[in-house]
Order: structure tokens, then C-alpha cells, then sequence
């Protein structure tokens, strides 16, 4: 991608993120730095419990930063009300949905909430989005399903056209490939790109596979206790910030096949 | 692809059954008036016998629209609580409204007969049970509405008015326990509810205040919908929680207070008619769903009130028994019927 035209959409500094509890605070991780760009897929990797999750809730104001700062197009995320927030990122969570009635078009429909009036209308534009988002993401044949109806792989592509359906500059994913076969994974990620890439989103997703990440991603965030550190794959593997990504007692990355290998 | 209007004849077909409740609801009781003549005072006219006149205009009429605003309430109500705690067990008074006007008005009648004769007279007029059920299901209401604010979990709201319930209902037979067989006599009667007792003045401060939930529920359709994929996608789409869970339970106590304090705790419409809409129209948006459960409530109540009366005969059986008995088999044939419950 050429470089002159990249627009920069999201930018962290020196933040610090947590839980606020009454005496301390619990400091899950601190010092992230990074910027990210439209048109750009950013993957956040490292180990269970390390903060991917936490860093994303906090990058969508979900829960509040401890220190730092996060600011979209260069306004600060404190300045943005909730509804102009949710004009400029989009969500798709881990989280059960408590109701699995819906069908999927009234699901995806939902996705353009913070652009439409005080009853939820739809104007012409909230349609063509939508349709839109539908052919993009190739689920006319879904329509008229139930959520209940559908698989894990599908149900998370129905979840992914709501949020590109709101149509925001930002699409941050929590974990979208679990429950997934390789298959399926790897059709997941692949969309992702395209949305990214065709669409000129900001795509933020964290994930376990860090081999097929490494292959698509343009950017990745790795997160360790000590330290997170951003950059392309090919950096980062020069860098060797895979390398003790995990303890050393069962698998060791090699930088050779760019992939985790169990250790002879 | 996107909008489609197959709602559209469902809803006249709702109405017109309403038109017909409320007729028939009117035509029939314990006086037989000819039919003919019920219609010309409906439209305004003057028949012969005043003592007919009388019972239509002030009896009869004030009847149906409390039966209409309280079975439309309540289904609200219902169907409020049902979406914010995204639990099809929860009706309008999973917070404990009902139990706190239980408990007012059980001060009311029994406390009041433990602590000696000063309040005798005021103790049976309706306004006394009127004011003494608001207070109570206002005071229940107040506390949830502090813990709400406190606690971020709506689940541990759902479990805190249920509490808050408990106590009620104990202190409630703790003071049946102690009072004379008449006290807890005309407080039992208070329970069986009774759609018959409301004046027009009464009526008029009924309906502005159901006018009032109506409305705060009509502002809060969006948010309904968004709450469908739970806390946390709705506040992604630009949802304030706090703010929504505030005037969403305002509205339910608004409409299931109101009719708790005029008419009796009523059981069953409000758990009822939500799934009964949800079943018959098969969908989960809420400005479909919204005026249907209006509709189907009020529908409801008045046949309800109607099979309550035992038309042609002097007897009237309690509404709060007639609503279970005709409400609950209608929802288990839906659910086996369709063997899936639509939620």
C-alpha cells in the first residue's frame, strides 16, 4: 500500500489498561503504543489472560483506560459520546446473543442504530448500507434464518456484516475465529482482509492463530506481560518477538516456516 | 429486501377484534340490556330507563376502558421486563411493585386494626387503598431505583426486586397472622382485584398515567431493540445502559403501579401477553411488538372481565382467578402447539 496515502485512524499512546478497583487499581498491561491506519488489518496476539481482550474493550470505550491516552482521527475517545462513538466503531464480541430469535436480517438491520432517528427508521441510505454489507460479506441466502438456525461459522459472518453495516471507520473483533475449524478460520480472516483492504477499514481483531495472522495481517500488536510490541510480521519476526511469546518448555517458534512448533 | 409491511393486517385484524371486545364487554352483566339500547348510549343517545343509562355510563363503560388501559399496561409492563432482563419469566412485577402495594395496603387494612380504631373510617374507602397501595409500590420501587443505580449487573437487579418481594410478601403474613378474620377477610378480597370500583375521576388520573409509561416506553423502542443482543452490543450502538434501565423501569412502574393501585395485583396478563404476541406475530422488534402487546392486552382483559361477570347471572367471579384460568392454558396450547417458544 502506498504509504503517502494512508490516513491515520486510530492512535494509543502510553496507555495503561485495567480494572479500576476502589483502593488500587489492577494493571493488566501498560506502555502500549501504537497507530493504525484505514485500509489496515491489525491483529492483537499473545497468551491467555495477557489483555487482548481488555485492550480491545478499552479501545471501544467499553471500560475505562487507566492512563494514556486513545484518540480516533485525532479527537480524544473521552470527548465522543456514546452515539458518535458508535459511528466510529463497530463491535463484534465473543458473547452469547441472549435472544436467538431474531432472523438475520433483522439482526444485521440493528448494525445502523446510531445512524438512524429516535424510533430506528430506515432511510434509503440505512438500506443500501445494509445491502451493501449483505452482498459484501455473500449471505443473501441466509436473509430470512433465525440465528438459531445457523452454524458458529455462519453466525459469525452475520455478526460481522452487522458491524459493517454501521459503517464505521473502525471494526474491532474479539476472538471471531474460536469455535471455528481451520477451514473456516482461515474464511474468516480472509473476509477480514477484504474488508480491510477493499473497504479501507481499520479491521482490529485478536486471535490464537498466530501462523495464519503472520501470513495476512499487515500489522500485528504482540502482547506479553513485560511489554507489547507493534509491527509488521516480517518485523517482528526479524525481531524475534514471537520467540518468547510463550514459556520455552513445549513449543518454540520457527522463524524458518513462520509458524510454533513442538519442541524434539 | 429490507422493510416490509405483513404487519399491517395482523393489526386491523387486532383492532377490530378490540371494537368487539369493548361492545360486547359493555352488552353484557348481570342487568340484560337489549342490545339495541347499549348501542344508543354508546353513540351517545338517551333511552328509557334510566337505571339502564346509569348502569352503561357510569358502571359499565368506566369498567371496559379500566379493563382496556390495565390489560394494555400490564402486557407493556410485561413485555419491558421481559426484554431488559432478557428472561421470558419475568412479568411487571418481578421488581416487587406488586408486592409493595400488597404490603401498603395490608398496613393499611390489617396494620392499622392492630393498632386501634383511629384510622377506622378511613381504612374501607377506596381512596385509602388507592394511596396506601401507591405508597407502597412507590417506597419498593424508590429502593430498586437506588440499588439500579449502584449496581452494574442488571441480572442482580432481576434477583434484588425478587428479594425485596420476599420480605414483602412475609411481612405481609406476619401481619395476617395477628389480625381479626375481617381485616385479613377484606384484605384477601383487595387481592382478588376488581375492575369495577374506578370512577371517572378516578379513570381520568388512571389513564394519565398510563398515557405517561405509554409514552416513556414509546421513547425507549429503539434502545428494546438494541438490548436484544445484550448490554454490551447495544451500548456499541450508541445506547446509554444506564439511562435506557432507568426509564425502563420508571415506565414499568408507571403502568403496573397505576393498575396495582386502582384495580388489585393482577397476575398473568403481564407474563402472559408478551409471549402470546411473540408467539402469534413471530417476531422479536419491539415497534411490532410494542403496539400489539398494547392490543392483545386490552383484548384480553376485556374477555377476561366479560367471562368474569357470568353474564345474565347476579354472581361475579374474582378477575385475578379469571385470568389465570383463561390466560394460562392459551399460552401452554401456543407453546405446544408451535413447540418452540419464540424469545
Amino acid at each position: 500500500m502506498n504509504s503517502a496515502k494512508k490516513h491515520k485512524v486510530l492512535e494509543v499512546q502510553q496507555l495503561s489498561i485495567g480494572y479500576e478497583k476502589r483502593s488500587t487499581p489492577l494493571l493488566i498491561s501498560k506502555d502500549i503504543d501504537f497507530s493504525a491506519h484505514k485500509g489496515e488489518l491489525l491483529a492483537v496476539v499473545g497468551g491467555n489472560g495477557v489483555g487482548k481482550s481488555t485492550l480491545l474493550r478499552t479501545l471501544a470505550k467499553v471500560q475505562p483506560l487507566l492512563q494514556g491516552r486513545i484518540a480516533i482521527e485525532g479527537r480524544d475517545i473521552q470527548d465522543l459520546n456514546l452515539r458518535q462513538l458508535a459511528q466510529k466503531i463497530s463491535l463484534v464480541l465473543t458473547e452469547i446473543l441472549p435472544t436467538k430469535n431474531l432472523t438475520v436480517k433483522e439482526l444485521i438491520v440493528l448494525g445502523r442504530q446510531p445512524h438512524t432517528n429516535w424510533i430506528g427508521t430506515l432511510s434509503e441510505e440505512d438500506i443500501a448500507k445494509v445491502e451493501h454489507a449483505i452482498h459484501q460479506v455473500e449471505i443473501v441466502d441466509l436473509l430470512d434464518k433465525r440465528c438459531y438456525e445457523l452454524s458458529d461459522g455462519q453466525l459469525q459472518r452475520v455478526m460481522i456484516t452487522r458491524a459493517l453495516a454501521q459503517d464505521t471507520d473502525i471494526i474491532i473483533l474479539d476472538e471471531p475465529t474460536t469455535h471455528l475449524d481451520i477451514y473456516h478460520k482461515a474464511k474468516i480472516l480472509k473476509l477480514l482482509k477484504d474488508i480491510a483492504h477493499r473497504s479501507n477499514k481499520l479491521v482490529i481483531f485478536s486471535s490464537h492463530e498466530i501462523d495464519i495472522a503472520i501470513q495476512l495481517c499487515d500489522n500485528m500488536l504482540v502482547m506479553q506481560e513485560s511489554k507489547t510490541v507493534h509491527g509488521s510480521p516480517k518485523e517482528l519476526i526479524k525481531s524475534k518477538s514471537f520467540d518468547h511469546l510463550f514459556p520455552e518448555d513445549l513449543i518454540l517458534f520457527d522463524s524458518n516456516t513462520e509458524s510454533f512448533k513442538m519442541k524434539s | 429486501m429490507i422493510t416490509s409491511n405483513r404487519y399491517h393486517l395482523p393489526f386491523l385484524g387486532l383492532l377490530l377484534l378490540l371494537v368487539v371486545c369493548v361492545i360486547v364487554n359493555i352488552g353484557l352483566g348481570s342487568v340484560k340490556i337489549p342490545f339495541r339500547d347499549v348501542m344508543t348510549v354508546l353513540w351517545g343517545g338517551e333511552i328509557e330507563k334510566e337505571t339502564w343509562q346509569y348502569i352503561i355510563q357510569n358502571y359499565r363503560i368506566p369498567k371496559a376502558i379500566t379493563a382496556l388501559l390495565v390489560g394494555a399496561g400490564l402486557g407493556v409492563s410485561g413485555l419491558l421486563m421481559q426484554t431488559l432482563f432478557r428472561n421470558p419469566l419475568a412479568g411487571p412485577f418481578v421488581l416487587g411493585i406488586s408486592s409493595g402495594a400488597s404490603l401498603g395496603v395490608a398496613l393499611l387494612i390489617m396494620g392499622s386494626g392492630l393498632l386501634g380504631g383511629i384510622l377506622t373510617s378511613a381504612i374501607t374507602s377506596h381512596y385509602g387503598i388507592v394511596i396506601a397501595a401507591t405508597l407502597g409500590s412507590f417506597l419498593v420501587l424508590l429502593l430498586v431505583v437506588v440499588v439500579a443505580d449502584r449496581v452494574r449487573d442488571t441480572m442482580a437487579i432481576l434477583i434484588i426486586g425478587l428479594m425485596f418481594g420476599s420480605i414483602t410478601t412475609a411481612i405481609v403474613s406476619v401481619l395476617a397472622f395477628f389480625s381479626s378474620s375481617e381485616r385479613l377477610q377484606q384484605y384477601i378480597f383487595w387481592s382478588f382485584g376488581s375492575l369495577g370500583d374506578l370512577s371517572w375521576g378516578d379513570l381520568g388520573i388512571f389513564a394519565a398515567v398510563v398515557f405517561l409509561g405509554i409514552l416513556l416506553t414509546l421513547f425507549s423502542l429503539k434502545a428494546l431493540n438494541a438490548l436484544l443482543l445484550g448490554e454490551n452490543y447495544a451500548q456499541s450502538l450508541g445506547v446509554n445502559i444506564k439511562k435506557n434501565r432507568l426509564s425502563i423501569i420508571l415506565a414499568t412502574s408507571l403502568l403496573a403501579g397505576s393498575a396495582t393501585a386502582f384495580v388489585g395485583p393482577i397476575a398473568f396478563i403481564g407474563l402472559a401477553i408478551p409471549h402470546l404476541t411473540r408467539q402469534l406475530l413471530n417476531t422479536n422488534n419491539h415497534t411490532v411488538l410494542f403496539p400489539a402487546v398494547v392490543l392483545f392486552g386490552a383484548i384480553l382483559m376485556l374477555i377476561c372481565d366479560t367471562i368474569a361477570q357470568l353474564p345474565a347471572s347476579q354472581l361475579s367471579l374474582p378477575i385475578n382467578a379469571v385470568t389465570s384460568i383463561i390466560g394460562a392454558p392459551v399460552v401452554i396450547w401456543l407453546l405446544v402447539k408451535k413447540r418452540k417458544m419464540v424469545f
